[in-house]
């Protein structure tokens, strides 16, 4: 259980349940590079692609698996944002603020693999498939994510590569902390 | 913030800090967007924007209807010279057979002080300033600005000079609000008959010196000379304003640093500044602002555009 406190002084009793440790992590990133390394080989013709803001951290641990663990170099790695391509525009009760795009190479006839930490509703994905088309057309996309929130979707979206697959309830939220932002690494389920 | 503090950009006197610093990361943003093999997002895509030209316009103009393109928005343009407003159209009247036609913004030139004010006041859209007669050109001063930023890193504490006709210039005035506001120091220099009364009142500084200024300056913004707002002779010819107020090479290299040169075009060339101080690649940031202004008006229209509620 956790209290927290709303600015109008009233508690709430938030629940918070652990739904991957860790070590969990650690195992599941470790799997996730594999899985990579099964359908890329080397990465010559493959990019990753982080989306922004949350996927980032999810691509670049696995980028430094990929590298240290695994000694594949040159591992191309883009983050982009995806806020001006959102089907919510004007929609949402309060703006969505942009983050930074950094593709500082072409997608041309290369294979994309999209990075993202939870897929939900997959309206971010659909958004991320439309931006990504501005650097050039990739011979083929695939998605990567942590954990998948099944019977969610509000679109045809399927991961390739999934860590964990959940059922939540719809209010219910999965956030995933990480270490270098969140100080440590774990999945949970948090009552909305 | 994700939110600016206003309904309208009317003129930088109206908004404060929090709002550039929203401006100016959103247009970030957007820089990056434009420098991309394909330079548009979808965003605006169920948004119609009109242009309301009043006065002449090339560059302001160009570069609104750009940002609002590379914004997926529809975009009317509307000139003076060639609608009803010859006729004897009232502006009201023209913004409203505008509007029946479901505009959400306006961009609007016009050459009198107030005339976006008043329209924002009686027309149900979301009203951009793009230059008011004498009074204020907001988006010109933010990109002036972010190009400031941009090159020396921030705007604050820096020392700007704004060269020329300061009485008839509303790049100045908007200049001033926004410098002043992200904490940097002012003067002004030109001939006194074009450097108005109590503008000390803003908190800048004035000198008629034209070394001394740009001695003391990191940047110079240069105005042009407004010829077709003057009604009287405020210098005695175009010749002596040049040797007095103008710009070239040998004074800049007379400075004991380097300064960076600004202008917010058109340029008279020859007058407050000369080819080869207009072109130098190393001290001139002119084409910059150019670029700059695309993504500062991209930032302007979808901040205020996210206000608009669907129906």
């Amino acid at each position: 259980m956790l209290y927290i406190c709303i600015p109008n002084n009233v508690w709430y009793i938030m629940s918070k349940k652990i739904l991957l440790s860790s070590k969990e992590i650690h195992i599941i990133l470790h799997r996730l590079a594999c899985q990579l390394i099964e359908n890329h080989t080397n990465f010559e013709n493959t990019v990753l692609i982080g989306i922004q803001p949350r996927g980032t951290y999810l691509a670049e641990r696995l980028v430094s698996i990929l590298e240290n663990e695994y000694h594949i170099q040159n591992v191309k790695l883009g983050l982009l944002d995806i806020t001006f391509y959102r089907d919510d525009f004007r929609r949402r009760e309060t703006p969505s603020e942009a983050n930074k795009t950094n593709i500082n190479f072409i997608v041309e006839d290369k294979k994309v693999v999209f990075i993202d930490d939870v897929l939900f509703s997959g309206r971010s994905i659909r958004a991320a498939l439309t931006a990504i088309q501005s650097f050039g057309r990739p011979s083929e996309i695939e998605l990567l994510v942590l954990i998948d929130r099944r019977f969610s979707r509000h679109l045809p979206i399927q991961p390739n590569y999934r860590g964990s697959q959940v059922d939540v309830f719809d209010e219910e939220k999965v956030t995933v902390h990480w270490q270098e932002k969140d100080g440590k690494d774990a999945v949970y389920i948090v009552n909305k | 913030m994700s939110q600016l503090s206003v309904e309208h950009l009317l003129g930088i006197k109206h908004i404060n800090k929090a709002d550039i610093d929203l401006i100016f990361k959103t247009a970030d943003h957007f820089k990056e967007v434009i420098n991309r093999p394909i330079k548009k997002v979808p965003s605006l895509r169920d948004i119609t924007i009109a242009n309301l030209f009043f006065e002449n316009s090339t560059r302001t103009r160009l570069s609104f209807e750009l940002a609002e393109k590379r914004l997926s928005a529809d975009v009317v343009n509307f000139s003076a010279s060639q609608s009803s407003v010859t006729k004897g159209e009232t502006l009201i009247d023209t913004a409203n057979n505008i509007l029946s036609m479901k505009v959400d913004i306006i961009v609007m030139r016009h050459p009198a002080v107030g005339a976006c004010d008043f329209l924002s006041q009686h027309v149900n859209a979301k009203i951009v300033n793009a230059g008011d007669g004498t009074h204020e050109h907001p988006t010109q001063a933010l990109l002036d600005s972010f190009s400031i930023r941009e090159k020396l890193g921030s705007v604050e504490g820096k020392k700007i000079v704004i060269v020329g006709d300061v009485l008839h210039s509303r790049v100045a005035l908007s200049n001033i609000y926004a410098l002043k506001l992200q904490g940097a120091e002012v003067k002004v220099c030109g001939p006194k008959t074009l450097i108005p009364k109590y503008i000390e009142s803003l908190g800048v500084s004035v000198e008629y010196d034209i070394k001394k200024a740009l001695e003391w300056c990191d940047v110079a913004n240069v105005l042009r000379v407004q010829n077709e707002r003057m009604d009287i002779n405020y210098f005695p010819s175009t010749r002596e304003y040049t040797q007095l107020f103008g710009i070239n090479k040998p004074l800049l290299d007379s400075l004991s640093k380097k300064i960076l040169i600004m202008h917010p075009g058109p340029i008279n060339r020859g007058v407050e500044l000369t080819s080869d101080v207009a072109d130098s690649a190393d001290q001139s940031i002119i084409l910059n602002q150019v670029e700059n202004g695309v993504a500062i008006r991209m930032a302007i229209i979808y901040l205020l555009a996210q206000q608009i509620e669907r129906n």
